[in-house]
């Protein structure tokens, strides 16, 4: 079948991948907002079925090579350099400020993908001269993801909106001092990244794995069900040291949390929380 | 051609340039009260601000306001797709976000606010596209009328940039009325 697919998966054939990947490959997506998961399976089916859609699945549990490739591209991995750039300013004016008087810092990027975010990061931490003292863990569930990440590589397409980006962050000089530019790819500075460990870490599964100042993560619990969204922010809560700050991304909130109460809204409009130091 | 508001349970209205205009004056005729929620998916700048919000509210009884992760959808409000985030609708009514690729070249995109209307409300959705100057939301409303939505697009003749509603036409996927009588039509929904 070639050309435009008519074959529309429907909500029990996306039940049968959620549960092969889960019985199988011990992957756990029962908990992922369905809207949005439906629309990636819908992709990759369209991409790999011919219209037959036993066969995927069939490949899917015997296949584990197919199925990581396959977890890797459900998931949502588009990300930028400074996004939302009165976000990174609030970092900058209001949130850093107060932990720049701690010996050491700790941030955990939580869903970092390919690390444009956790590179912007570093670059703000360099240039409010907190870097050194600073250690960042980068996780994600996504394994090529990550392996990008750890490279420090980023394709270089977009360098101009990030250049854009970073100045109304408030970057104090050039993005381009921060990097090495290749034909089609960028390569960020050796210094920036050597305080930066990247790891994996299934939200969903993997449990507390240490204390941080501050807990970034954006625009990853749009793609949970609000009882998912609630575990998460109680591993946040528990992976938090007191007063430490959580970020979450604009369109996100703690409503659907069961420990908001633990957090003092700093932020309205840029989703900055902060633990309560009881 | 008539439409029949008794079973609609959300109307989705996409519109790119000229669409804001358009969009104001379907609002304007709504009541406090109307009893479908609405859905709007405007293409916007990227990081752009909530002041177009504030912008439609100017224009409407109902309330105007940005969509956030997993609220329901209520009668009585206009829902605006956020900048730089697609916009969809889970099965128990819920809007919730994604953050994946534009498609054709937008995002918020209105074909992906349309797919995920038809598979969830189907025929209980209704479907209206405005003036711009691209194709987004010609196949969003295809697929909704496929799933029997009821769907309409602004005469091409009176909207600012044509291609938009042209793109559905020529789809088959809708029929087209000029502004003042999809708001006329719309506004016969029991309050």
């Amino acid at each position: 079948m070639n050309g435009r697919p008519e074959f529309l998966v429907s909500e029990t054939e996306v039940n049968r991948i959620i549960d092969v990947l889960l019985k199988v490959h011990g992957i756990d997506f029962t908990g992922y907002s369905r809207a949005s998961f439906t629309r990636r399976v819908q992709r990759i089916v369209d991409r790999d079925a011919s219209g037959n859609f036993g066969a995927l699945l069939e490949r899917l549990s015997v296949n584990s090579n197919y199925a990581n490739l396959f977890i890797n591209e459900v998931m949502v991995n588009v990300t930028e350099m400074f996004r939302d750039p009165t976000f990174f300013h609030a970092l900058r004016a209001d949130v850093l400020p107060q932990l720049k008087n701690l010996d050491h810092i700790t941030i955990w990027h939580a869903g970092c993908s390919t690390g444009e975010e956790v590179f912007s990061m570093a670059i703000l931490l360099h240039e409010m001269g907190l870097l050194k003292k600073t250690r960042i863990v980068a996780t994600d569930l996504n394994s090529d993801a990550l392996q990008k990440a750890s490279k420090g590589v980023l394709p270089s397409k977009m360098i101009a909106e990030y250049e854009a980006n970073y100045l109304s962050a408030g970057g104090l000089g050039l993005l381009s001092d921060y990097y090495a530019a290749d034909f089609n790819s960028i390569t960020v500075n050796e210094f920036l990244r050597s305080n930066i460990q990247f790891k994996q870490h299934n939200l969903v599964s993997d449990g507390f794995f240490g204390a941080f100042d501050l807990i970034i993560c954006r625009n990853v619990l749009i793609y949970f069900q609000k009882p998912l969204q609630s575990s998460v922010v109680s591993l946040f809560k528990r992976s938090l040291n007191k007063n430490g700050y959580l970020c979450l991304g604009t369109k996100e909130s703690l409503l659907f949390a069961e420990d908001r109460f633990a957090f003092d809204e700093v932020d309205k409009r840029e989703k900055v929380f902060r633990k309560k130091g009881s | 051609m008539t439409i029949t508001l008794e079973k609609v349970e959300v109307i989705v209205v996409g519109g790119s340039t000229g669409g804001i205009t358009a969009i104001t004056q379907l609002l304007s005729v709504l009541p406090r009260s109307y009893p479908i929620p609405i859905i709007v998916v405007l293409h916007r700048g990227k990081n752009a601000n909530s002041s177009l919000v504030s912008v439609l509210q100017r224009y409407t009884q109902l309330i105007v306001k940005e969509a956030d992760d997993k609220e329901t959808l209520t009668s009585g409000f206009a829902y605006l797709a956020p900048a730089n985030y697609h916009l969809l609708v889970e099965s128990d009514k819920t809007l919730s976000m994604d953050y994946s690729e534009p498609v054709n070249y937008s995002r918020p995109s209105i074909d992906i606010t349309m797919f995920s209307i038809a598979s969830v409300f189907g025929p209980r959705s209704l479907g209206v596209l405005l003036s711009g100057g691209n194709k987004d939301g010609a196949e969003g409303l295809l697929k909704m009328k496929n799933a029997g939505a009821q769907c309409i697009v602004q005469d091409p003749e009176e909207a600012v940039l044509k291609s938009m509603p042209k793109a559905a036409l020529k789809l088959g996927a809708a029929a087209k009325m000029p502004l003042s009588k999809i708001s006329e039509l719309l506004q016969f929904a029991d309050t």
